[in-house]
């Protein structure tokens, strides 16, 4: 009985890797692809390698994509903190709703927002709608974190007579690092990923990443868009490898 | 004295959290709801005149059955994909924390690789994988693609990491000694499983069904990509009226009962978890 347990077991996660990993394989598998199919394979060449790195388009929407997550998750971190930080009940249960709203809410909302306060549509109204969201995730992981730091040091610092601004420098602040670190990997990861809000608050002047590879999905694929998306998870692979054995205690 | 000091001290931090809840949650919201009962303008902008025709509109003789349709093809899917990611999420975290020994950190790794792809690539995949000559429907012998099937797997695919951390931080808080003294008195695997388990980590089911249901009602890039867009969900119906249409008071109101279904199951899911804080469950 036990043993049928263990092995079905094994088997459902096994499938379920499987089921994880099935679209990264053939993404990366049709990357090399000798023909535009996407489904049928004629022979390898590293062909749409070489169309990408000449798909002026594609680059610079990566580095759209880039700049503002960049700036997205500075500014999520910076709010983040006096949010999280922050005593009052608002605060609490506010970040909650960025988290859970569906994102066609508020991408639409924030469009609307945008266009009545005449703020121009491009990579500022994104940067800031990826703040939105961001912030809460910042604000969430650092309040979690506030509740273990020992509320004894920063008296001690204060009763050797820092300054409120040296006791955030000194103290808080360097506690509140982990959390600060993690949530800014989350909102830049959010921020890289996200379609829908940028589909509603980019305009036409900052198209990302996921805008372009939509206007590729919807007008014509190539597997150009394989062979980016198969740079982009070696990258994220081997900077996760790194950290991963870098720190091999659970973060 | 102290106060004024204690107020100085955190004007900035507390402004700038202000600036945040204000201009970039609150605001955009409370502005959706305001234009909804606004008219629209002759070029698809906003006029202030009050009215409530969009309200009047969404019980139009025409329109009714459309976004009824709407509303309850998104409830289903929010439904059936929180079951499944369920189904799918529970053993999965269960093994993770259990079973998977010294390979835990692998499989955890193993387990977010694909979503450092591109959401849109990650769907493309799909669409490819489930397309006429894909490999998924060489092996089943039938195209799933633009069918509810393909939808399904969609959402799974993208939602079933946030329900595997929820489940997977409050499995590894279970006490593993209730599992063996369960056992010492002679309980059965399926008992330990309803007596114990499930109970003890009801909270984050709760947590992870509300972090997939609740983002899941007004998804609408994997319904318009792997379901054809033939299959209108409420999520299609906004972008619609705010993309294609430009008739954005009545889009506002479609987001109004959007915003009514997230709030009515927010209620009714936080309803389930009695005496808990919200904050805490997730």
């Amino acid at each position: 009985m036990t043993k049928t347990i263990n092995i079905s077991s094994y088997l459902f996660v096994f499938f379920l890797y499987v089921f994880l990993f099935a679209p990264v394989v053939v993404l990366v598998m049709f990357s090399f692809n000798n023909a535009s199919s996407l489904a049928v394979w004629s022979g390898f060449s590293t062909r749409w390698y070489h169309e990408l790195v000449n798909d002026i388009s594609i680059l610079e929407a990566l580095c759209n994509s880039i700049e503002i997550a960049f700036c997205a998750t500075c500014l999520s971190a910076a709010l983040g903190i006096c949010v999280g930080l922050s005593p009052k009940e608002v605060f609490k249960k506010l970040p909650l709703v960025p988290i859970v709203l569906p994102d066609i809410v508020q991408g639409l909302s924030l469009l609307c927002f945008f266009i009545w306060l005449s703020v121009p549509l491009g990579k500022i109204s994104v940067i800031l709608a990826h703040s939105s969201f961001g912030t809460a995730y910042v604000s969430t992981l650092v309040r979690s974190r506030v509740k273990v730091i020992d509320p004894l040091l920063k008296e001690a610092a204060a009763d050797l007579g820092a300054r409120p601004w040296r006791i955030f420098w000194k103290v808080t602040l360097p506690q509140l690092m982990p959390a600060v670190i993690s949530g800014m990997l989350i909102v830049f990861t959010m921020s890289f990923d996200d379609f829908s809000v940028a589909f509603f608050t980019a305009g036409i002047g900052a198209g990302t990443l996921p805008l372009k590879i939509y206007s590729m999905l919807k007008f014509g694929v190539t597997p150009v868009v394989n062979a980016l998306s198969s740079l982009i998870v070696l990258t994220s692979v081997v900077l996760m490898t790194l950290a991963f054995f870098n720190k091999p205690q659970k973060a | 004295m102290l106060r004024t000091f204690s107020k100085n001290k955190n004007s900035l931090p507390t402004a700038l959290a202000w600036f945040w809840a204000a201009s970039l949650v609150c605001a955009p919201m409370a502005y959706v709801i305001l234009i909804s009962f606004m008219t629209r303008g002759p070029y698809g902008g906003v006029v202030m005149t009050p009215t409530l025709s969009n309200y009047s509109k969404l019980f139009d003789q025409g329109l009714t059955p459309l976004i009824g349709l709407a509303v309850l093809r998104s409830v289903l899917m929010a439904a059936g994909t929180t079951l499944l990611c369920l189904l799918c999420g529970f053993p999965l975290a269960l093994f993770l924390v259990f079973k998977s020994g010294r390979f835990r950190n692998v499989l955890f790794f193993l387990l977010v690789i694909p979503f450092w792809t591109q959401f849109l690539i990650r769907v493309y995949a799909w669409m490819s994988l489930l397309s006429d000559n894909g490999i998924f429907t060489q092996i089943f012998g039938s195209t799933w693609l633009f069918t509810y099937k393909a939808i399904f797997i969609g959402m799974l695919y993208n939602y079933l990491p946030y329900m595997t951390m929820s489940l997977y931080v409050n499995i590894e808080k279970l006490d593993v000694m209730l599992l063996d003294a369960a056992a010492d008195l002679g309980a059965s695997q399926f008992m330990k499983f309803t007596k114990i388990v499930l109970p003890l980590t009801f909270p984050g089911i709760l947590a992870g069904s509300i972090m997939v249901f609740i983002p899941a009602l007004g998804e609408f890039v994997i319904p318009d990509v792997l379901g054809g867009g033939k299959k209108f969900f409420i999520g299609n119906l906004l972008a619609q009226q705010f993309l294609t249409a430009r008739n954005w008071p009545f889009g506002a109101a479609l987001s109004v009962v959007l915003i009514l279904m997230v709030a009515i199951s927010f209620f009714l899911l936080s309803r389930l978890g009695k005496g808990k804080e919200l904050e805490e469950l997730i």
